[in-house]
């Protein structure tokens, strides 16, 4: 079973997330954990490891940046395969997200086909 | 549009996902809209907050997100614009003026209308959305870029420069541009208590001026804490700053200038990481964005790869505009170069207290919930039966003691269970308020009234279904009040009043109800007028009005078809509306009421239940059987008076203050056979009473033996195979351990009232119980 990360302010995108995830098939057996805020995620980290983290960047107080900068210096998570989901719009945040050592992006709006094969991308048996 | 269906997902999941879409995106509409009122307040007053406009831009932005995430097309292109506006105003390039705040209030309201029409309530306002997209397109990318003057340098670290968004990065320039001091406050934070402390810090942060990111440090941090390192712009001293902050354990130092003598600049991390110098802006000519990108984006890439731990190979920076949506790139630090210690046992402590502490709930679930506590009520009742007998019989008296106790204990936790769920479903009356303070600016603004919405109460607490109905005539009355009450500027200085008219909205509690009025000082309603007028509409005759009191000519204004004005407006005076207002409130269970003093207001009040899961009865007695009549559709009961029954047609009616009134015998209509006189023996037969019920304008005469009193109860729904008899809304427990039911006044209306042939159908019905 492997556990993933969700760190993402929109509970209904969560949702969409828990279902391309658990329910999709693409991914073999896989469970969600939520973290609603930076803050959410810095407290679940300890609860780790984690087989991948995906993380939004717009979200107030410790936005996504901060969040994989913070992950990438921790002793336990610096080689959890990290993914970022953001809008195209932002696309500058999004390449100081890759700099600073996020692993892919996918686009949102994505649909379920995108986010798994991104996300299979990750493990390393894709798709086992 | 993506690919939802795909994947061979759990359709409920994705189901539940689309349900959690919907209301979450009326929620951030409905923070838009109270954000937006705040932002129209300050642009008034010529102050604005960032912040506010910020938020305003990642609600629209998350709606975007999930408008694209579930489908909905219009709402994406809708949120596209309104975030390209919005991204404008927040990086300044455009000026926040009255113009776009009308704007974004029509962006509010399209999304309302988008999100009805996903919700299947409405078709789809395919016209108002090209209208708006066209109307936005005219605003956007139209603002000279802002002038990049003299830019004080400072010091900070490229390990904070690296990780500020967009939008953060903005705040730091604009900041800077206005000389404003940067300050970096260091704190640690336990993680369990970490929101409130974080609120305490904001708000301590907040008098004395804006705080740009919170960057988690790494250092100091283990399982239990984070450190955090708050990059803040102020015009406090740091003196004052680190008073404001006294008591929260943080450290406050100021971040150096580029060859000021300021305070020692300090680092995140051990890493000697050379500090990147925020060099002035380009030429003025050139937009921002650009600006920055030369400015501050072009040294990361390397201050990054320095920064980090142990030697990586960064990826060179991905081309702008060449993230494509599964770029995939190597991770950057590949194998163990730390050997640390491994995080320690504790972790596992570690509470999962998290995501949030609240849940969703379908109102249907707690209705179900509240069935089941009805139909306990009853199981209670049944027991007491029981109990009352085994205490009256001399050998089982220990056990009828005992029975007793339980059943007290029983009672009382049914008394809480049943408020435990009733609290559940209580939510504030401030969620409606807010709708109505855009739809007050919208309307005063279109009439060119000036009118100052105040509100009290905001807080009171109301079933939630209550408060989803309440909208709607709240509008209208709030619509009528401004548009009939409300005096013109100038109409308004000759009687002396100011400028500005008042509404006024006021909720409290009372007992079991709520009320909530609507108060305008304006031009008020005469009598002789309102009385004038509906004799001239035909709803009341010369000689009627005569005898009607004041506040029944007041309550004209609520029947079918009256209107004091001769041209109808957009909004109100088409003489529909106020009789709809009082029809949905009575829907509701609730009562309208309304008095007016000329020259000085008009006052509506409406007094609601406050759940609907607990209606107010009146309990009636017929021939020893208990029923429940909802008092919503009691209009009076009086006592029978033989003499004044009239038979026509073999339907009896009763002349009462000169109208005629058909009266229905409930012991004849469900052939209730008269109990044997032992029963009644303790009782004294009393006079059979005539209960008034009325629904809308239809009213009939309930005849019933004895009246048992008004009380609170809740309905316990009939089962499936009771389902088809009507006439009964539900059972109910009414109190002295008797279990009665509870009579659907409309449906009983329709059948006495319908042919006789359906009438015995009720009656059959009735005695299959």
């Amino acid at each position: 079973m492997r556990r993933l990360l969700v760190v993402e302010d929109s509970a209904s995108t969560r949702a969409l997330v828990r279902a391309i995830v658990e329910e999709g098939g693409a991914l073999g057996a896989c469970e969600v954990i939520e973290a609603a805020s930076g803050f959410d995620a810095m407290r679940l980290l300890p609860r780790g490891p984690y087989d991948l983290i995906l993380t939004d960047i717009n979200m107030g107080d410790i936005n996504g940046l901060e969040l994989i900068q913070f992950i990438r210096k921790s002793d336990r998570h610096r080689d959890t395969p990290l993914v970022i989901m953001s809008t195209q719009s932002t696309e500058r945040d999004v390449e100081r997200g890759l700099a600073l050592g996020a692993n892919a992006f996918v686009a949102k709006p994505f649909s379920a086909l995108a986010l798994s094969k991104v996300l299979a991308s990750q493990f390393p048996h894709a798709g086992q | 549009m993506p690919d939802n269906s795909g994947g061979g997902r759990g359709d409920s999941s994705v189901e539940k996902a689309r349900e959690d879409f919907l209301s979450e995106a009326q929620e951030l509409v409905d923070g838009l809209s109270r954000d937006l009122l705040l932002v129209d307040q300050q642009t008034r007053r010529g102050e604005s907050d960032p912040h506010i406009v910020n938020d305003i831009f990642r609600a629209v932005h998350t709606l975007k997100g999930l408008a694209g995430l579930f489908g909905a097309v219009r709402m994406a292109a809708v949120s596209h614009e309104l975030e390209e506006l919005l991204d404008d105003l927040r990086l300044g390039r455009i000026e926040l003026g009255v113009k776009v705040v009308d704007l974004l209030f029509r962006g509010v309201e399209l999304y309302g209308e988008l999100l009805l029409a996903e919700k299947g309530h409405a078709p789809e306002p395919t016209q108002a959305v090209e209208e708006f997209l066209f109307s936005l397109g005219a605003v956007t990318h139209q603002g000279a870029p802002g002038a990049g003057g003299q830019v004080a340098q400072y010091e900070i670290d490229s390990s904070i420069l690296g990780v500020l968004t967009e939008y953060e990065e903005h705040r730091l320039r604009t900041n800077m541009k206005a000389d404003v001091a940067l300050y970096r406050i260091r704190v640690q934070l336990a993680l369990t208590t970490i929101d409130s402390a974080l609120d305490d810090l904001k708000a301590a942060a907040r008098p004395h001026g804006e705080i740009i990111t919170y960057l988690p440090t790494g250092s100091g941090s283990d399982a239990d804490r984070i450190e955090l390192e708050i990059l803040m712009a102020s015009h406090a001293e740091l003196e004052t700053l680190r008073g404001a902050f006294r008591g929260l354990d943080v450290v406050v130092e100021a971040v150096k200038k580029r060859g000021g003598g300021g305070s020692r600049s300090s680092q995140v991390d051990a890493t000697p990481a050379p500090s990147v110098p925020l060099a002035p802006a380009a030429a003025p000519a050139q937009p921002p964005q650009d600006e920055l990108d030369e400015a501050v984006v072009t040294p990361w890439p390397s201050e990054v790869a320095a920064l980090s731990p142990k030697p990586v190979h960064t990826p060179p920076p991905a081309e702008r505009g060449s993230v494509s949506p599964a770029l995939t790139v190597p991770p950057p630090f590949p194998g163990v170069v730390h050997p640390e210690a491994a995080p320690g046992a504790q972790n596992r402590d570690l509470s999962l207290r998290s995501v949030s502490q609240t849940v969703r709930v379908d109102i249907r679930k707690l209705d179900n919930l509240m069935n089941i506590v009805g139909e306990l009520a009853m199981v209670r009742a049944a027991l007491g039966r029981i109990t009352e007998r085994a205490r009256g019989d001399a050998r089982l008296r220990g056990f009828g003691s005992e029975l007793h106790r339980l059943q007290r204990s029983f009672e009382r936790h049914l008394t809480q269970m049943q408020n435990g769920i009733l609290e559940v479903r209580m939510v504030p009356l401030g969620q409606v308020f807010e709708k109505l303070a855009r739809v007050v600016r919208q309307i005063s603004r279109e009439h060119d009234k000036e009118v100052n919405l105040v509100i009290t109460g905001a807080e009171t607490e109301i079933d939630k279904l209550i408060v989803e109905e309440l909208s709607d005539p709240l509008m209208h009355m709030i619509r009528n009040a401004i548009d009939h009450g409300i005096e013109s500027r100038e109409e308004r200085s000759l009687v002396g009043k100011p400028a500005a008219g008042t509404v006024a909205l006021n909720a409290f509690q009372k007992g079991n109800h709520v009320l909530i009025e609507v108060e305008d000082d304006g031009m008020g309603m005469s009598p002789e007028v309102l009385t004038e007028t509906a004799i001239k509409r035909g709803i009341l005759k010369r000689e009627e009005a005569e005898e009607l009191t004041t506040r029944e000519i007041f309550n004209l204004v609520f029947v079918p078809g009256f209107t004091t004005r001769e041209t109808a407006t957009d909004f109100s005076g088409r003489g529909v509306g106020m009789d709809v207002v009082k029809t949905n409130i009575a829907k509701l269970g609730g009562v309208v009421d309304i008095t007016s003093e000329v020259g000085i207001g008009t006052k509506i009040t409406i007094t609601l239940p406050i759940t609907l899961a607990i209606i107010s009865v009146l309990g009636v007695e017929v021939h020893g059987r208990s029923f429940a009549i909802p008092l919503a559709s009691v209009e009076e009961a009086i006592v029978l008076d033989e003499a004044l029954v009239r038979s026509y047609d073999g339907r009896e009616a009763l002349t009462q203050r000169g109208m005629t009134l058909p009266i229905c015998r409930l012991a004849r209509l469900f052939e209730l056979e008269a109990p044997p006189l032992s029963d009644v023996g303790a009782r004294r037969p009393s006079k059979p009473c005539v209960v008034i019920a009325s629904v809308g304008n239809r009213r009939l005469g309930l005849v019933v033996d004895r009246l048992i009193g008004q009380q609170d109860i809740v309905i316990k729904a009939l089962g499936p195979s009771l389902r088809s008899v009507r006439g009964f809304a539900g059972a109910t427990e009414l109190g002295d351990q008797r279990v009665g039911l509870v009579i659907d006044v409309a449906a009983l209306m329709d059948e006495v009232m319908a042919s006789e042939k359906e009438r015995i159908g009720v009656v059959e019905g009735a005695r299959a119980r």
